[in-house]
């Protein structure tokens, strides 16, 4: 295991300069350059915050503020959209690769870093746009925001994890590629998200708490839209789960790595 | 550095299916499922290279050369023996991999470097080479996907050979590219072997691996089945390629814009041919200089009252070079019979330059084909003529001079 890290220390130059290719990429040929990043899950925070704030606002005790719904909606979008990104490119990176790694000879390892890489700088670009709107909202930065690197770690570790593990079982089975949109659409509803936990029945939200990324998303609103302190029990237990998939999707991926060209 | 670059022990390769790929996963951690279907493409393959030593690999398509590349380099694993290649090594299976359409070639360079395992500063130093070697001129600073592919080609190739490694992988991927580029990236090639550069060629081209190569190894059915003198290698494999396989079929319906390829009122057909040499087994390639022989092979259809065999040779721009016929030679065939094969061997001193040339087959009744035109095929075969002859020499046509100096 530490030959595959050190493979990817060595080719390190190439990993940030595949880092930087993938976001010059999204940023040369259109107008509107790096704003993409942000105007997808941006349009999507509008359109909950217009057709529910309504029902949602007088839900929000912890806010004080018009736009309570609009700064729980960021938050939450903070979370999500790393997750949904790290997870769904991971499921089809090795299928999307398949003529580099049948004809080049590099470490592999390379691939999930670089797409790690790729989306933390996606996601640093969000975040940062989610506290230009706090401003705007009125809704200042508190310190609570320290807790936001350790909320973004826990975050990629897991969704780092899930995405290679079926990326490599893409591999073999191309039903996972298929299958991973579904979970995600599925996972974004069985998390608070656009909703509050308080409008589920009790025995749901019980049902809510066995996924992981539910304790994600409440320690971003924690730091981000409350301004307290997240959970740290639930979120180190989340961050050793995370590891421990982390763990397993090196050891698959080692396993399966003879065999990977073989099916490309 | 002195000694063997790669060596090649006992590698075999199967391709395995499961049952299912939930068993074939299971099989990573050590549960035991016995896949449904193994299909062997090497067995049991040897050999090795020595420091400096250029190699070819030749084969049939299917005969295993590629996936004994993709080993060789270390992108596929063998299912069995083992493989160990010592020095730095540089593989060019396909070229303009990795590159990014969208970043300059100066970019690209950069990051095409990286991917080879060369730090920022390593490309720093050859990246004046590079430029060079790519003459793109002002593209070298614009994206990759304003230039020609030719123009790609060109940066691809010096990117991939920017640094001179101990060990250079080809696979066919120069034969792409314009004539002057080929020679180019030849040459380049070639002062990799003089500085100590080994070399492992795959190719088709036989007079690429004879100009090339030291050796050649000719794999058939994902085995080795000879190692050796290219010359004799190249030989064997002319011979392992059954005429109806080099050439799988004759032109038979009007192609191309040369026009009508084949025409006649078909009372006589050419049923095969093909170059062969003195032992009648045959060559895909002649050679300048030597001794040649194009074996004909007629079937009469019809009741005729005379039939008349001739050949042209032409150049690849369709001038033709030579012909003549059975009627010139007053052996024209007075009432063949139906049904009958006939055979004709035409022999001729290859006094042809390196190139590609074509041979138009007529089978007609007199001294021309206005006369009867039973037959008439343009392009009826179209093959290579390799130049191995010791001097230089320029122009179309080899006529051996020697030059006294007084």
């Amino acid at each position: 295991m530490t030959g595959l890290l050190l493979g990817a220390w060595r080719f390190r130059h190439y990993i940030l300069s595949a880092i930087r290719a993938d976001f010059a990429a999204r940023v040369s040929r259109s107008r509107l350059g790096v704003l993409w990043i942000v105007i997808a899950p941006m349009t999507q925070v509008a359109i909950y915050a217009v057709v529910l704030s309504a029902i949602m606002s007088a839900r929000l005790p912890g806010i004080d503020s018009p736009f309570a719904y609009a700064i729980y909606l960021l938050s939450g979008f903070a979370a999500w959209t790393l997750f949904a990104e790290l997870f769904g490119r991971g499921t089809t990176l090795f299928l999307e690769n398949a003529n580099a790694l049948r004809k080049i000879v590099f470490p592999r390892i390379a691939l999930p870093v670089i797409l790690l890489g790729s989306c933390l700088v996606n996601n640093l670009v969000l975040v940062a746009a989610v506290l230009v709107a706090y401003l705007l909202l009125g809704h200042g930065w508190s310190a609570s925001l320290l807790w936001l690197p350790v909320l973004v770690a826990v975050n990629a570790a897991l969704a780092l994890a899930l995405g290679t593990i079926a990326g490599v079982l893409n591999v073999f089975m191309r039903d996972v590629g298929q299958i991973v949109p579904l979970l995600l659409q599925l996972g974004f509803w069985f998390t608070p998200v656009v909703y509050m936990e308080t409008i589920l029945p009790e025995p749901v939200r019980a049902v809510l708490a066995l996924n992981p990324m539910y304790w994600v998303v409440r320690g971003y609103h924690d730091a981000l839209a409350y301004g307290r302190m997240p959970d740290l029990a639930m979120l180190a237990l989340i961050g050793v789960i995370a590891l421990v998939l982390l763990a397993f999707a090196l050891l698959l991926f080692r396993r399966a790595s003879a065999d990977m060209v073989d099916v490309l | 550095m002195n000694g063997t670059v790669l060596n090649v022990e006992g590698v075999g390769k199967a391709f395995r299916r499961y049952r299912s790929e939930l068993s074939r996963v299971l099989t990573w951690f050590g549960m035991h499922a016995a896949p449904k279907e193994e299909s062997w493409i090497l067995r049991d393959v040897g050999f090795c290279v020595e420091h400096g030593e250029a190699v070819a690999i030749v084969g049939r398509n299917g005969a295993g050369k590629s996936t004994l590349l993709k080993i060789v380099t270390g992108t596929m694993r063998p299912t069995t023996g083992r493989v160990a290649l010592s020095g730095r090594v540089a593989a060019i299976l396909e070229l303009g991999m990795g590159f990014d359409p969208e970043l300059d070639a100066r970019t690209n360079a950069y990051h095409v470097g990286g991917l080879m395992g060369y730090t920022r500063a390593q490309m720093d130093e050859v990246m004046p080479l590079i430029e060079g070697f790519a003459e793109v001129g002002s593209y070298f600073d614009k994206p990759m996907r304003l230039m020609s592919s030719g123009m790609q080609m060109r940066v691809a190739f010096s990117v991939a050979t920017a640094h001179r490694p101990d060990v250079l992988i080809v696979d066919e991927a120069l034969s792409v590219g314009d004539a002057y580029f080929q020679h180019k990236s030849m040459d380049r090639i070639r002062e990799f072997r003089h500085a100590g550069t080994s070399l492992i060629f795959v190719s088709h081209d036989p007079s690429a691996v004879l100009a090339l190569c030291d050796r050649a190894v000719l794999l058939d059915g994902g085995r080795v089945v000879m190692d050796g003198e290219p010359a004799a290698v190249l030989d064997l494999y002319n011979a392992l390629i059954s005429p109806e396989e080099a050439r799988p079929e004759l032109p038979s319906a009007p192609t191309g814009p040369a026009g009508i390829v084949r025409s006649g009122s078909g009372e006589a057909t050419v049923v095969a041919l093909g170059f062969v040499d003195e032992n009648g087994l045959p060559v895909d390639a002649l050679r300048t200089g030597e001794p040649a022989c194009l074996k004909v092979e007629v079937r009469v259809n019809r009741d005729v009252e005379v039939l008349v065999f001739g050949f042209a040779i032409r150049d690849r721009v369709g001038q033709t070079l030579y012909g003549t016929n059975t009627f010139y030679s007053e052996q024209a065939i007075e009432r063949p019979r139906v049904g009958a094969r006939y055979r004709f061997l035409v022999r001729f001193k290859t006094v042809l330059a390196a190139g590609s040339y074509s041979v138009t087959t007529a089978l007609v009744s007199g001294a021309n084909h206005t006369d009867a035109n039973y037959e008439w095929r343009d392009h009826a075969l179209v093959f290579e003529v390799i130049d191995l002859t010791p001097t230089r020499f320029h122009g179309p046509l080899y006529m051996p001079a020697t030059i006294e100096v007084a």
